[in-house]
């Protein structure tokens, strides 16, 4: 775990950059993590995905699985792939702040 | 139940089918160590005197009026009902895997008929590129596509094939697990036997004809004979059940007290569940303590217990007459170690050993004749036990952790 400044405020990140508390999330937070993960603007589809992301985790303390994201986000997988190159999934949790999807076992 | 409550109680089974499969044997099916028929039995014939056994198909369940609705228009109301059906196999979700080539080129040994006739094609393979493919997960039994590996590096070296032929592992996970420290220890077994790993690869569809897995990243993987483990969803019935599981079809319930959150009376087991844990045998028979607990506390008016840690246990074969042993649950990575005894064990956990693949093939006996007729395995408890693991290699954020 360590402390890294996101838009101007100290946060708590894991080794990969997930924000651990979601509640120190701020969406300029999100899309400065965006323009670092290679997405320059985040458009209102990303925002879509990202906050459907969030709610998801903070009602039920899980974020979903792509599978989840594709049947019920509104976006469908081939779209979320070309807004979140290399894993929707994961990139949009990140840019959302909240922790890294775990896969189920 | 019928120990705790005697003849007063009525207890009903319902399943579309007479058929129950020890599906851990599944896995030896394709390598000709197994028989397809000698896995399946009646499920009437495991149930006690005076639980009744239906056939019958659930159409759906109507929770407010406390009742199930099969198929043909039959009802059955209910006190408590306890949905243990399980997930499905959803190879048709993936475009292009039922096509061209399935049941010729692509299998799934995650079915008894799927099994069998992988076994055949086993047969006449000759060499090339075989690649075991997750889809997605959840899936039953996350680790058995590694054991598949194993066992097929074993098989084609035992046949003087593996020299031609590459295995690969292609898997949406970042690696060969979800934990970490497995996920090394697996990770360098794997890299031992050369068997390569595709990771975080989602796959979108399959091209039978030409042989390719395409990934949603515009990633190909060629293969000569594809091991497919399909998208794994809930019953169908559950869907057409209002408000009882998530958008994949698994109930949801609290994950200590296996409650539905559709309806205090309606519980969950197995691989029904939405719980963040293994959708394995060993899982369904820890939570199985739980539940029956907490059903006499239901009964009773009494607040439930807590007590499913999500405890999963599970034998890895890793060819060559060895096998490992995984012991964890939602707090707890897989460990090395000895159980069940700390420091004795016999068995290893996370390390290979003979003894551990004979612990995998011994299971065969005690599930017929322990487990599902309801008795206990000496020295195994429903909870994850601490001791005897070496908890040297976790990340700090384990602490607080006890047992």
């Amino acid at each position: 775990m360590t402390t890294v400044t996101l838009a101007g405020t100290p946060v708590e990140v894991d080794d990969e950059g997930f924000l651990q508390k979601p509640e120190q999330w701020t969406r300029e937070m999100g899309e400065e993590m965006a323009r670092s993960a290679g997405i320059e603007k985040l458009t209102e589809r990303h925002w879509q995905v990202i906050d459907f992301m969030r709610k998801t985790y903070l009602d039920t303390g899980a974020a979903p699985s792509m599978r989840a994201l594709g049947k019920t986000s509104g976006v469908a997988i081939k779209e979320l792939y070309e807004l979140f190159p290399k894993g929707p999934a994961k990139l949009a949790a990140k840019i959302g702040g909240i922790p890294k999807p775990r896969g189920c076992v | 139940m019928r120990r705790r409550y005697g003849a007063e109680t009525e207890i009903t089974v319902v399943d579309r089918d007479n058929r129950h499969v020890y599906q851990p044997d599944l896995l030896f099916v394709p390598f000709g160590l197994v028989a397809p028929d000698s896995i399946c039995r009646p499920r009437s014939k495991q149930l006690r005197r005076g639980v009744e056994f239906r056939l019958g198909k659930v159409e759906r369940v109507e929770t407010e009026k406390n009742t199930v609705h099969l198929v043909g228009g039959e009802t059955l109301p209910y006190d408590v009902l306890i949905v243990a059906s399980g997930a499905e196999l959803l190879p048709e979700e993936t475009e292009g895997l039922t096509g061209p080539g399935w049941g010729a080129t692509a299998f799934t040994y995650y079915s008894v008929e799927g099994a069998a006739s992988l076994s055949k094609a086993m047969e006449g393979f000759e060499g090339g590129r075989l690649v075991v493919n997750i889809v997605d997960v959840p899936i039953k039994c996350p680790i058995a596509p590694l054991e598949f590996c194993f066992l097929s590096d074993w098989w084609l070296q035992k046949r003087g094939l593996r020299k031609k032929t590459e295995i690969v592992l292609a898997t949406p996970l970042d690696g060969a697990f979800t934990k970490p420290v497995a996920a090394r220890m697996l990770g360098e077994l794997l890299e031992k036997k050369k068997i390569l790993v595709e990771a975080e690869f989602a796959t979108g569809r399959v091209d039978g004809e030409a042989r390719k897995l395409h990934s949603w990243d515009e990633r190909e993987i060629d293969y000569d004979l594809l091991v497919s483990i399909p998208l794994h969803g809930g019953s169908p019935f559950v869907e057409s059940s209002n408000g009882l599981g998530d958008e994949l079809g698994f109930i949801v319930v609290d994950p200590n007290t296996l409650q539905a959150k559709a309806a205090p009376n309606v519980f969950a087991i197995g691989d029904a569940t939405n719980v963040p844990t293994s959708k394995a045998g060993a899982v369904a028979h820890f939570q199985a303590e739980t539940l029956g607990e907490n059903i006499q506390h239901f009964l009773a008016g009494e607040e439930l217990e807590k007590s499913f840690d999500g405890h999963a246990n599970c034998f890895i074969e890793t060819g060559f007459s060895k096998a490992l042993l995984l012991d964890f649950n939602y707090d707890v990575e897989p460990l090395p170690g000895k159980f069940p005894l700390p420091g004795i064990g016999p068995m290893s956990l996370l390390k290979e050993s003979r003894l551990d693949h004979l612990g995998k093939l011994a299971f065969r006996k005690l599930y017929w004749h322990l487990l599902l007729p309801g008795r206990r395995i000496p020295l195994i408890s429903a909870q994850l036990k601490m001791a005897g693991k070496d908890t040297s290699l976790l990340s700090s954020t384990k602490e607080g952790v006890t047992g």
